[in-house]
C-alpha cells in the first residue's frame, strides 16, 4: 500500500517573518487536519504512544478528528496532557511520537504535533471546556483536605498541578517571576510559542482550583521550613536556569549576553517592543550567537528580528548540533549564517567597554567523548577576528542554586542537581522534584513526563 | 493562608524627603516579614514596566519602606504614584543579607539616596553592640535625607558639599579624617558607584574591609540571567559574581570598579529615549 504524502503545515514566508515576532508555523486548517488524520493507520499496537513521554492515546485522538468529533478528540488529549497547545508546538516530535510512528519507515510519519496543536487551538477558539470526569466526587472531596506546594511554574510544575488538581488536591504554585510558565514564558520566543497560548493553558489550570502565586522567591519570601510545615507534600520544579558563561577575557563587556538574559529581555519583558515596553535591549548591526542548541537558534532568530545580521558560531559541525533540525532549517531560511568548527577565545572592547570584535579559533574534531560526539580540539595558530557588537552565549545552563541554597537538607549530586527515585521522591520524604533541576537541561515534554511521574509519587505518598 | 489579598503592593503612605527623593511604605507581608538588612526587592511599577531593584530601607509589620530617587523613566513613574496606588509586581526579599555581628568599632557611610540603604544595616549593627559612627552626606542640607533618623548611633557626621549642614566636605573627606584619628574594625559604604569606589580606595589604604552594596542593572534578580554580573578581583585573578544572588554586598577593595561603572552605562541611549518619551507624556514635573 502506498503511503500518501504528509500534508505540510502552512508557514509564514521567511522574507516576511524575519521582520516580525508572529508565529512562524500557522498550523492546519480543518480540511488539512482531516486529510492528515486519515493517513493514520490506526495501529492495533501503536508504537507512537511509547514515544510520547506522557503516553497520549495518539490513535484515539486522531480517530476522533477523522470522525469530525473534535470535542471528543480534545477530551482524549486533555486527559493525558493538560497543555496540548504548548506540546503540539514545542515538543521535538521527530525523536518522540513521530519518530516512533510506523510510517516513518516507508515515508513521512503522521504530523502528530500539528494535529495535537490543531485540536487544542480549535478548542480554545470555540471555548470548549474540559470537564474533569476522570475521578469520582468522593475521591475529589477526600483529597481536598491535602495540601501540596509546587515551587516553580515551568512545564514540570504545571504538569504536577494539573495531575493533582484533577484529583482534587489543594495546590499552591509559587513562582519567583511575575508571569507563570518558566521557560515557556521567558525562554521560548513568541514566534515559536505565542505567550497568549501559555496564558490560556494556565488559565485552564486555575479552573481546576490551582492557586497561582507570583513574585514569591521561595526560601526568601517564605522560609523553606514554613513550606515544609504547612503542606502535606512539596514539589520542587525550579529548573536549571543558571547560565554558564565561557569565562573568556572580556566577558564583562557591554554587548555580551547570556542567552537567558537576552531571551528574558525579549520574551518576558517584551524588549522587542521598546519603548512601548520599558525594558531595553542592545542589538547592534552584527550579532554572534555561540552554541548549537535550541536556545542558540531562539537567540539567533530573535536577534535577527531585532535587525541584526546574525552568525551562529559552533565548535563542532552541523551534524552534531543538538538543536531540532526544523529550527536549524528555519534559521537558515531566515538568512542566519552558521560558522562551524570555530569558538571564541576573547572578546575585544573599545574604551567605553563596548564589544567591537570577537577573537575566534578554528577547531577540528578528535576522538569521540562521553556523549559519543567527536570532541572538538583547537587548531593552534588559527585565530581570526569577527567584527561584532553583540554576542550571545548559548552554551548551556546549570542547576538553579537560588532555592537550593535555602534547602540544605535536600541531597544533590556533584553537578548540583537534586537526587530522586523513579517517582521523583527526594532525600526528604515529603519533598518531590522533577524536570531540569533533576536531569539537567532537557526538553519541555521530558519535564512534563517527570511531572507526571512525580504526581503519581506524591499521590502514592499521600494515599498509602 | 498564602493567598494574595487585593491590597498586596498597595502604597500605604508616601512622603517627599527632598527634591526628587521620595519615601514609600508598601504593604507586602511576604517581603516585610522575612527581610533582613542589606536585602532588596525587584519592582515592576506598571504593566509594561521594567523590573528595577531597590533596597529595602526598613520594615514594620506587613509593610516595608523604600526610598526612591527619580533618575529615569521607571523611578519618575514610581515617585509619581500616590498613597493607595498599587504596584504591579514586587518580588523579594532578594540577595544575601549583610553580615551583621559584633566587630567592635564600625564606620558606616551613606551618600545621597544610599543613606536609606545603609539605615537598616547601621541599626542592626548597633543592636548587636557595635560602637557606631555614621557619616551621611549630600550636596546641600536640603538634599540630605533621613538626617534625624540616625540618632541611635554613637556619633553622626552630616556632610554637605557646600557646608550648609555646618560640616563642609564630602563623605570621603570625613571618612579619611575618621580613619586618621580613630581605629576602626570594618566599614560599610553605600551610595553612588563613584563614591563607593573612592571609599574602597581609602579603605584599601588603611587595610580595612569595606562592604559596599552594588547597584547593578538587574532583570530577574534570582540568578538566572547574569545581567548583573560583576568582576570581583581576588588574590589570584578575578571571578564573575552575580550581584543578585552572590551579593549585593561585596568587599569594595576587590570590585573591578571600571568595568562595573561601564556596565551601568550599557543602556544610556535607550534610557534617554524612554525618559524623554515619558516626560512628553506627563509634562509638568514641578511636584518632584
Amino acid at each position: 500500500m502506498a503511503v500518501r504524502d504528509r500534508i505540510e503545515v502552512l508557514e509564514q514566508p521567511a522574507e516576511q517573518r524575519k521582520n516580525n515576532f508572529n508565529e512562524v508555523a500557522l498550523g492546519y486548517n480543518y480540511d488539512m487536519a482531516k486529510e492528515e488524520a486519515k493517513r493514520c493507520l490506526q495501529c492495533k499496537v501503536p508504537t507512537c504512544i511509547s514515544g510520547c513521554p506522557v503516553g497520549i492515546d495518539i490513535p484515539g485522538f486522531i480517530r476522533e478528528i477523522v470522525k469530525e468529533n473534535l470535542e471528543g478528540s480534545f477530551k482524549i488529549l486533555k486527559s493525558y496532557n493538560y497543555l496540548p497547545a504548548i506540546c503540539g508546538r514545542v515538543c521535538p516530535q521527530e525523536v518522540q511520537c513521530e519518530g516512533a510512528c510506523v510510517l516513518s519507515k516507508v515515508g513521512k510519519p503522521i504530523n502528530i504535533g500539528a494535529l495535537e496543536r490543531f485540536v487544542a487551538d480549535w478548542a480554545s477558539e470555540n471555548n470548549v471546556q474540559f470537564e474533569n470526569t476522570e475521578y469520582s466526587k468522593e475521591i475529589i472531596i477526600k483529597n481536598n483536605k491535602k495540601r501540596v506546594a509546587i515551587i516553580g511554574s515551568g512545564p514540570a510544575g504545571l504538569t504536577v498541578a494539573s495531575e493533582l488538581g484533577k484529583r482534587g488536591y489543594q495546590i499552591d504554585i509559587y513562582e519567583a517571576l511575575h508571569e507563570f510558565g518558566g521557560v515557556l514564558i521567558y525562554g521560548i520566543p513568541e514566534f515559536r510559542l505565542p505567550k497568549s497560548i501559555v496564558k490560556k493553558e494556565i488559565f485552564d489550570l486555575e479552573k481546576l482550583g490551582v492557586n497561582f502565586l507570583k513574585n514569591i522567591p521561595v526560601g526568601y519570601a517564605i522560609p523553606v521550613h514554613e513550606i515544609l510545615e504547612d503542606y502535606d507534600a512539596v514539589f520542587v520544579g525550579v529548573g536549571a536556569g543558571t547560565p554558564k558563561f565561557m569565562g573568556i577575557p572580556g566577558s564583562e563587556l557591554n554587548g555580551v549576553y547570556s542567552a537567558n538574559e537576552f531571551l528574558t529581555r525579549v520574551n518576558l519583558m517584551r524588549a522587542y517592543k521598546f519603548p512601548e515596553y520599558d525594558t531595553p535591549i542592545r542589538v547592534g548591526k552584527k550579532a554572534v550567537v555561540v552554541g548549537g542548541g535550541n536556545t542558540a537558534m531562539d537567540a539567533a532568530r530573535s536577534a535577527l528580528r531585532l535587525g541584526a545580521d546574525v552568525t551562529i558560531v559552533y565548535r563542532r559541525t552541523e551534524a552534531e548540533m543538538p538543536a531540532r533540525k526544523a529550527e536549524i532549517h528555519h534559521a537558515k531560511e531566515e538568512g542566519i549564517k552558521i560558522l562551524t568548527l570555530a569558538t571564541p577565545v576573547k572578546y575585544v572592547g573599545d574604551e567605553n567597554g563596548n564589544l567591537i570584535a570577537i577573537e575566534c579559533v578554528r577547531m577540528e574534531l578528535g576522538e569521540p567523548d562521553e556523549s559519543g560526539r567527536r570532541r572538538p580540539v583547537f587548531v593552534n595558530g588559527s585565530n581570526f577576528i569577527i567584527e561584532a557588537d553583540t554576542v550571545i552565549e548559548a552554551i548551556g545552563t546549570e542547576a538553579n542554586k537560588f532555592l537550593l541554597s535555602q534547602f540544605p537538607d535536600l541531597k544533590t549530586n556533584k553537578y548540583g542537581y537534586i537526587i530522586t527515585n523513579e517517582y521523583g521522591q527526594t532525600s526528604i520524604p515529603k519533598v518531590f522534584a522533577g524536570g531540569d533541576i533533576v536531569t539537567g537541561s532537557a526538553t519541555v515534554i521530558l519535564a512534563m513526563g517527570a511531572g507526571k511521574s512525580a504526581a503519581q509519587g506524591i499521590q502514592k505518598f499521600l494515599e498509602d | 493562608m498564602f493567598e494574595h489579598s487585593d491590597t498586596i503592593n498597595k502604597i500605604i503612605s508616601k512622603r517627599k524627603l527632598s527634591k526628587g527623593i521620595h519615601e514609600l511604605w508598601i504593604f507586602n507581608p511576604f517581603v516585610s516579614k522575612h527581610t533582613k538588612p542589606g536585602q532588596f526587592v525587584i519592582i515592576k511599577v506598571s504593566e509594561k514596566g521594567e523590573r528595577i531593584p531597590l533596597t529595602i530601607a526598613e520594615t514594620n509589620g506587613d509593610n516595608f519602606r523604600i526610598v526612591v530617587k527619580a533618575v529615569g523613566k521607571s523611578t519618575y513613574e514610581l515617585c509619581s504614584l500616590k498613597q493607595g496606588d498599587i504596584l504591579f509586581d514586587v518580588a523579594g526579599p532578594l540577595g544575601k543579607p549583610s553580615e551583621v555581628k559584633f566587630y567592635g568599632n564600625v564606620l558606616v557611610i551613606g551618600g545621597g539616596v544610599g543613606i536609606a540603604a545603609i539605615y537598616p544595616i547601621a541599626k542592626a549593627l548597633k543592636e548587636v553592640g557595635n560602637k557606631l559612627t555614621v557619616i551621611i552626606g549630600a550636596r546641600t542640607i536640603d538634599d540630605l535625607i533621613m538626617k534625624d533618623e540616625f540618632e541611635f548611633a554613637d556619633r553622626v557626621i552630616k556632610a554637605t558639599d557646600d557646608g550648609s549642614s555646618g560640616q563642609k566636605g564630602t563623605v570621603i573627606d570625613f571618612m579619611e579624617e575618621e580613619l586618621r584619628n580613630s581605629k576602626y574594625d570594618i566599614i560599610w559604604a553605600v551610595g553612588p558607584a563613584i563614591m563607593m569606589k573612592f571609599a574602597s580606595e581609602v579603605a584599601d589604604k588603611h587595610n580595612l574591609p569595606i562592604w559596599v552594596s552594588l547597584n547593578s542593572i538587574m532583570i530577574d534578580g534570582t540568578g538566572m540571567c547574569g545581567g548583573c554580573r560583576t568582576l570581583i578581583k581576588n588574590e589570584k585573578d578575578g571571578e564573575i559574581k552575580y550581584v543578585c544572588v552572590d551579593g549585593p554586598e561585596f568587599d569594595g577593595r576587590y570590585v573591578d570598579w571600571d568595568s562595573f561603572m561601564k556596565r551601568l552605562n550599557q543602556y544610556k541611549e535607550q534610557e534617554k529615549i524612554a525618559f524623554e518619551r515619558y516626560l512628553d507624556q506627563i509634562g509638568d514635573i514641578s511636584w518632584l
